[in-house]
């Protein structure tokens, strides 16, 4: 399936290649290039290239592309899902996906891609499992290993491989036995010029930091299942069970993981926690424009907004603002023609204000349109649906875990068109 | 950093890591290219030292370079050296060397396979399985023997990740040497019956690589390919899905066969294909009904969703819910393309959701929505809003939301749709705002009533600033103007002024000709038009010259007066362009429109062809079609197939045989059972001595299955108490299999239920009898011609499936028939004797058998003791159906049968008054399904008794294995005693020299088997028996004419003596010229055809085909002996 991946970092270098067929030379990528040139930016190069003898898929993670070569039918999906696997377990090896960490740990990440994909079909993707087999680098262990000649190479098939629940690993053991969960919900919201909502809705997810010994069965209920629209689960929850009693019931994995996506419709009204009083105006004469931007706290269950940051993509006739804030601080950047207003924590009394002037580039045509403005936010304690977890139950071992759950909301596509 | 200053310092630093990152961050390593080869000594040296951790640094700074693209292939020698290293983290790296370079040095390759052929053997299956990986991964050629062995090997091991790793080596293999398919299909045919999860996936996508055309070998593990869907790992998950879909397709009929008809939307109607053709096909469809209905198949309704595939549709649809954006498209794809109309809906709320993810992901799903949306648009519109668009999309998404928003608009939601195209024309993205007009011109197309309104809107756009978008529009503009020209002259007029100002080629020439079109709506402005344009001739582009060209033609034609010489300057203009298109239009026109003497009788119609009424263009979707090619493929993500790319079958006008799919205990042979059920009705005592009788079976079974959710528990209970009278009665039993389904449907059901009943029963008895192990709730069936592989240390568990209905049902009689299970092991004792004793048994029946039965008659027998040896299979299942795992069969009831042909082992004067004989039972060996039963009698016709016998293994043929009998202590004087034991023959007529041991001394003594009994009955329909035969073709054909004695000539004779000769079974066949037989070697499974045709005068002939040509020859000898004696 897949042949080849390749590694390319922003100015077009491949810093890393893997073969699990056939070695693909190098300039199969060309055709990426090519495809990267014409597209606008990173983010608009189509996924999917053909090429005379093979087809390029690729994505677009961190600043790197991953691409990979496959030469015959594969579903596409498949391989972006699997690409996107792959990045997100360097995330987890090494802290963070990006070039330097790649290639600091090339062997490892060389051993993971070994392990990850056999003849370009995927073997072992699961983390836990992988962590068996190849263990993540730590000073600690770096300096063991040193001492003691023993290596990062697990010697034994991980048993999680052959269960029937591959993403645990056995014989976990804490002395801490701990079990937190974070709904994170985010408002993907449209809002027009006049202030209507144009769509908005709710997605939400459940991020789970389970670290409990043995062999733990939960169960998570809600207070309130009949919101969740629509779910999608880590495959350890047992979807009968959802299905008739709209509980979680799952052998959780060891450590971090998503347990489950969820969406609340548009048709249940979505509160849209602020509002936006923007004026943006360009003269006719073309030499320049007004801005004026007041934001205030709409419907927030009475806690505090924080984190409250508006971008402006700016027309690209305009070369410089001149504004003031009353409340946070802003920036400017000519180049990429992006506003960045910081407000920060929404103070009710007093609302946050930016406005000032802006100055085009001389002779330019009054611009067209309008900016949309591109908000940021976030809630603590508090999902906006409404979602509340009603307890958590562990049955399968003895001791008492330690259990907490955390409410946050963030804005998620949130734009407001002016 | 120089070569050996960078070697010490890594001594001293001694730590990997410390140096690592400089490495990484040493830009092309300078080093590399100043030293190469010295840098390479000092690597070549640490691979040499004997110290691990100087040699795992040496391998890492190696693989640092191959990943980068260097090439190091230089090292080769040094580092195969190290492929037996005890640190596993050295071998690992060698291995990935070696993988990356073996195809380059293959000979110094071949160093290192020894070593790997060691590790197929190491007891740690981690070992065993990455052996195997690289050993497949090694691209050598000259290794493929070694590679198929290990693969072989492999696929039978007891480990299912080494069993894994067996099926991905398979596509490793074909691709190196295609020509091993045939074994590789073996392989994976053998895997593809392997029920763990973790095997499914992998060699799913194995068949998908070497043999995607093999559909029938997915039939037998169709429905546990459903059941463990949901267990098997996500990317198993998908292959599998995309496999079922094609497989769907063409087992199943199109589920929405009669929607089409009642439909009101043309568009819908056509979904698969034009509406004539559909109707023909419900036309056929019905007439395939009837039929149905005549041969009493079953009493179908206009549409019954076959049962299997209701079940790949409940299977499927939780794993909407995966995480896994590929297992959800799959899903979708699969209900797409497989399910009822009414519910594909499903589908619709996770393909929104996974708009949320990554970029990539929407511009995948999104490609596949706008196909969808297509045909069905109704399960998107809720969504809508989903699809609306943001600013911060990347632009290649905002095409694409475009597209589905266009294919979602009609009457009701057109006007939100148009206030989103308002806002999205402002954008900056000047490429989505062209896309936007023309979305909206599509909009404008489809919905007669907002035709003015977007006609307004664009007109207003004319005015914009943006080139572009004014070019775009006035595009749009022309399609639409071409539906209604009369009511818009002012607008033609408006745009004739646009020829000042714009300069966009494509918008000038298209402005150019809507004038000309419509030149009389605007009589006045048109020509001044072509003035202007006669004087920028020389500097327009070539689509506007054209267009200028044409514009002059149609004037000239409507307006001579005004335009002659202004047409006349344009054509010699155009005579001298550097475009030979140019010169040529206007060579062409010239003659066309200006009338002179010579010219033809086509300029009278001048007028006629330049100014015919034009059809105004349809604006259509580019994803309109698409959806040919399977969704969420690439080849529908490109819009060309791709290479591999598997095309979706049409549905098929009639079902195939749904029992192919049917796995159980007793084989059946369904087709013989459809030709014969009426026949049969009145014949039922006949059949009844054999209650295990496969005949009828799958059918019923069958429709039992699709009424298995409603059949529910008060068709268990009659069942197992009806099960008790039928086993008590022994030879008492079923009306069911013989009954044609023409009876009234209760007769039906009670015939499911007795099937059921049947079914329930041997399960029970399997799990009573054998109670071994496994608690693991899981299902249990065993098949009979194919026996599954069994790794004698793998806890002898095999987990199979069976479609959930029949385990559901047999649970749930479980507790009841236990009881039954008793009596009838009481019962089987007397009557297992009579089985073998064929011939008596056959001719009995003969007499009794009235009209056609003879035909098949004499078949159940050789299927019966089969189907007698597996009474002991147990059936343990849980109610979810998911998996199944069998127990060890204990040893079935041992008959001595005096039908059977015996030979003689040891005979009595040598044996000092031991006498041993031997026959071969035919009934499956129960502890190994490679080996053959061979029975054996102890005679002890001495005075005194004989003690300890028992056999051990002497001179054996390699591959040979033995099973031998448990010891007999005691056999007292003047008494006898049988035994069963097992014998692998390898599938040769080599004798097995064995030696009996009593307690005095030791005979040696040989069993020889004849061809006849190395193989075990396999059953198939008459087309798959076609199919098999036409796979085994030239040398493994062979072909005799046979003169048949006198006493021969019936077909019966033929079936009975063929039967005899071979222990192949029956297969059904539509004519009575033709005797069919399938059995399958024992030890290989290869398949063993043979066919005996008869003609009217003259020899019949007999083929014989299979795949091993040496038990191809003896067997035909031995038939045509038995035919001809």
């Amino acid at each position: 399936m897949i042949h080849s991946l390749f590694l390319i970092n922003p100015s077009g270098d491949v810093f890393l290649e893997k073969h699990w067929r056939r070695v693909v030379g190098r300039s199969v990528c060309d055709y990426f290039f090519e495809a990267r040139e014409r597209a606008g930016g990173p983010e608009d190069v189509p996924p999917v290239l053909q090429t005379p003898h093979h087809y390029l898929i690729s994505i677009y993670r961190g600043g790197l592309f991953f691409l990979s070569v496959i030469q015959a039918e594969a579903p596409p999906l498949f391989v972006i899902e699997f690409l996107h696997r792959v990045a997100e377990m360097f995330q987890d090896y090494f802290g963070e996906c990006s070039e330097t960490v790649i290639k600091d740990n090339v062997v490892t990440v060389y051993e993971l891609l070994e392990e990850m994909l056999d003849n370009g079909f995927p073997l072992a993707t699961e983390s836990n499992i992988l962590k068996e087999m190849i263990r993540p680098p730590t000073i600690l262990r770096t300096m063991v290993n040193t001492l003691t000649g023993t290596s990062n190479v697990g010697e034994k098939l991980p048993t999680g491989q052959l269960s029937t629940i591959p993403w645990r690993r056995s014989g976990v053991k804490y002395t801490n036995n701990e079990a937190y969960f974070d709904v994170i919900e985010e408002i993907d919201a449209i809002v027009d010029k006049s202030g209507t909502t144009v769509c908005a809705e709710i997605q939400g997810v459940i991020e789970a930091c389970v670290k409990l010994s043995g062999m733990p069965d939960l169960t998570l209920s809600f207070m309130n299942p009949r919101l969740l629209d629509d779910v999608s689960f880590h495959p350890c929850v047992r979807f009968k069970r959802w299905e008739s009693e709209r509980v979680l019931s799952f052998i959780p994995p060891d450590g971090n993981f998503t347990l489950m996506t969820y969406h609340v419709s548009a048709q249940n009204l979505v509160a849209i926690p602020v509002y936006v009083k923007q004026s943006i105006s360009f003269f006719e004469s073309g030499s320049g424009g007004r801005l004026d931007l007041t934001v205030g706290p709409k419907q927030t269950m009475g806690k505090t907004v924080e984190g409250f940051v508006i971008t402006i993509h700016m027309p690209k006739a305009v070369l410089s603002t001149n504004l003031t804030a009353t409340q946070g601080s802003y920036t400017y950047d000519p180049t990429t023609k992006v506003l960045v207003w910081d407000i920060g924590r929404l103070n009710p009394q007093k609302l946050p204000n930016l406005r000032g002037s802006l100055s085009l580039q001389a002779g330019a045509p009054k611009p067209e349109d309008n900016p949309s403005l591109n908000i940021a936010l976030k809630i603590q304690q508090l999902a906006i649906s409404g979602l509340k977890v009603n307890r958590l139950d562990m049955y399968g071992e003895k001791y008492k875990p330690f259990k907490g759950v955390k409410y946050l909301t963030k804005a998620g596509k949130f734009q407001v068109r002016t | 950093m120089s070569a050996s200053s960078a070697f010490s310092e890594e001594k001293g630093g001694g730590g990997s890591s410390s140096v690592e990152p400089e490495f990484g961050h040493d830009p092309a390593s300078g080093g590399i290219f100043s030293s190469d080869y010295k840098r390479h000594d000092d690597l070549k040296e640490m691979l040499d030292s004997n110290k691990d951790s100087l040699k795992l640094e040496a391998m890492k700074r190696i693989v640092a370079m191959i990943a980068r693209g260097k090439n190091t292939s230089d090292l080769f020698p040094a580092v195969v050296k190290n492929v037996a290293c005890k640190n596993i983290e050295v071998k690992k790296l060698v291995y990935v060397y070696l993988v990356r370079y073996a195809e380059e040095q293959q000979d110094l390759a071949l160093l290192s396979i020894s070593t790997f052929q060691r590790g197929l053997k190491d007891p740690n299956q981690l070992i065993r399985a990455s052996a195997l990986r690289v050993l497949s991964s090694i691209r050598v050629t000259i290794i493929v023997p070694i590679m198929m062995l290990a693969i072989k090997e492999a696929a039978s091991d007891m480990s299912p990740y080494v069993r894994k790793t067996a099926a991905h080596a398979i596509p490793k293999l074909y691709s190196l040497d295609p020509e091993q398919k045939d074994q590789l299909i073996e392989v994976i045919e053998k895997l593809l019956a392997d029920k763990t999860t973790l095997v499914a996936g992998s060699v799913v996508m194995a068949f998908e690589e070497v043999c995607p055309e093999r559909i029938d070998l997915i039939h037998k593990n169709y429905r546990k390919l459903c059941n463990l869907l949901i267990d098997v790992e996500e990317w198993g998950q998908v292959v599998i899905i995309n496999m079922l879909t094609r497989y769907a397709r063409t087992q199943f009929l199109n589920p929405n066969i009669n929607e089409s008809l009642l439909e009101e939307g043309g568009a819908e109607k056509t979904f698969y294909g034009s509406d004539d053709e559909d109707e023909e096909e419900d036309d056929e469809e019905e007439d395939k009904e009837k039929k149905e209905e005549a041969a009493a198949l079953a009493k179908r309704k206009p549409y019954v969703m076959d049962p299997d595939h209701r079940l790949l549709l409940r299977n499927t649809k939780p794993l909407l819910q995966s995480r896994n954006a590929a297992v959800v498209m799959a899903v979708a794809q699969l209900y797409f393309h497989l399910a009822p109309k009414a519910e594909v809906g499903v589908i619709a709320k996770a393909l929104v959701r996974l708009l949320r993810s990554h970029s990539e992901v929407q511009y995948v799903v999104l490609q596949n929505v706008a196909t969808m949306t297509i045909k069905r648009r109704g399960m998107f519109e809720p969504y809508l809003k989903s699809f609306y668009i943001r600013s911060t999309d990347p632009t290649q998404i905002k095409v694409l939301k475009l597209e589905v928003l266009t294919n979602l608009a009609n009457e009701t939601n057109i006007s939100t749709i148009l206030r989103e195209f308002q806002t999205y024309i402002k954008s900056m993205d000047k490429d989505f705002v062209a896309a936007t007009i023309q979305a909206i011109g599509r909009c404008a197309t489809n919905i007669g009533e907002v035709r003015d309104t977007c006609l307004n809107g664009l007109v207003q756009l004319l005015s914009n600033r943006d080139e572009l978008v004014v070019a775009e529009s006035v595009v749009v503009i022309k399609k639409l103007l071409q539906m209604q020209p009369e009511k818009h002259s002012d607008i033609i007029k408006h745009m004739a002024k646009l020829t000042d100002n714009i300069q966009v080629p494509m918008a000038r020439a298209s402005i150019l000709w809507l004038i000309g079109e419509y030149c009389e709506h605007v009589p006045k402005i048109a020509p001044d038009v072509l003035r202007k344009m006669a004087k920028s001739f020389t500097n327009e582009e070539d689509i506007v010259k054209l267009q200028i060209i044409n514009l002059a033609a149609k004037l000239y034609l409507t307006n001579s007066k005004q335009t002659k010489l202004l047409t006349q300057y344009v054509l010699n203009l155009a005579k001298y362009d550097q475009n030979y298109d140019i010169r040529d239009r206007a060579r062409f026109i010239r003659q066309l429109i200006v009338p002179t003497d010579k010219c033809g009788a086509l300029s009278k119609y001048a007028k006629k062809l330049f100014l015919a009424l034009k059809p105004a263009p349809v604006l259509e979707s580019p994803f309109k079609d698409r959806d040919h090619f399977q969704l969420g493929s690439l080849s529908h993500l490109l819009n060309t197939k791709a290479g591999g790319y598997q095309e979706l079958p049409d549905w098929p006008q009639d079902a195939p045989d749904p029992s192919v799919r049917n796995v159980e205990v007793k084989e059946s042979v369904p087709e013989w059972t459809k030709c014969s059920s009426r026949e049969k009705r009145k014949e039922k005592k006949v059949e009844k001595p054999f209650y295990s009788d496969s005949e009828g079976e799958s059918g019923p079974t069958e429709s039992a299955d699709s009424e298995s959710d409603s059949a529910s528990s008060s068709a268990s209970a009659s069942a197992s108490a009806s099960a008790s009278e039928q086993s008590a009665s022994g030879s008492e039993s079923d009306e069911s299999g013989e009954r044609s389904d023409s009876e009234e449907e209760d007769e039906e059901e009670e015939k499911k239920r007795k099937t059921k009943k049947k079914e329930s029963i041997k399960a029970v008895q399997q799990s009573e009898s054998e109670q071994s192990s496994d608690e693991e709730v899981r299902k249990v069936n065993r098949k009979v011609s194919k026996p599954p592989p069994r790794m004698a240390s793998e806890s002898e568990s095999e987990e199979d499936e069976d479609s959930p209905s029949d385990s559901s049902q047999s649970e749930s009689e479980d507790s009841e028939s236990e009881a039954e299970v008793k009596k009838k092991r009481k019962i089987t004792p007397p009557k297992a004797p009579a089985k073998p004793a064929k011939k008596e048994d056959k001719k009995e029946k003969k007499e009794m058998s009235l009209l056609d039965l003879d035909d098949f008659e004499p078949t159940p027998s050789p299927q019966v003791t089969p189907v007698g040896a597996f009474l002991s299979n147990s059936l343990v299942t849980d109610l979810e159906g998911l998996s199944l795992t069998d127990t060890v069969l204990s040893p079935a009831t041992i008959s001595p049968s005096s039908a059977l042909k015996s030979y003689e082992l040891l005979h009595r004067i040598t044996g000092e008054g031991l006498w041993v004989e031997y026959c071969f039972s035919r009934q499956p060996f129960i502890h190994d399904p490679h080996m053959v039963a061979v029975q054996i009698q102890f005679t002890n016709s001495a005075a005194v008794e004989a003690k300890s016998l028992r056999l051990e293994e002497a001179k054996l043929q390699s591959g040979m294995r033995v099973k031998e009998f448990p010891e007999i202590e005691v056999l007292p004087a003047g008494e006898s005693a049988t035994v069963v034991m097992g014998i692998d023959f390898c599938d040769s007529t080599q004798a097995a020299n064995l030696q009996l041991c009593t307690h005095t001394r030791k005979f040696f003594v040989s069993i020889q088997p004849p061809v006849g009994e190395l193989m075990i009955p396999s059953f198939m329909t008459e087309n798959e028996f076609k199919k098999e035969q036409g796979q085994l073709m030239g040398m493994n054909e062979i072909t005799e004419k046979v003169k048949l004695v006198e006493r021969c000539q019936n077909e019966h004779a033929i079936v009975q003596r063929v039967t005899a000769a071979a222990n192949l079974s029956r297969v059904p066949c539509g004519s009575d010229k033709e005797c069919r037989f399938a059995g399958r070697t024992v030890t290989s499974g290869s398949l063993v055809l043979v066919t005996v045709a008869t003609k009217e005068d003259g020899p019949c002939q007999l083929t014989v085909n299979c795949e091993k040509m040496v038990i191809g020859t003896m067997l035909v000898k031995d038939i045509l002996l038995a035919l001809t004696q």
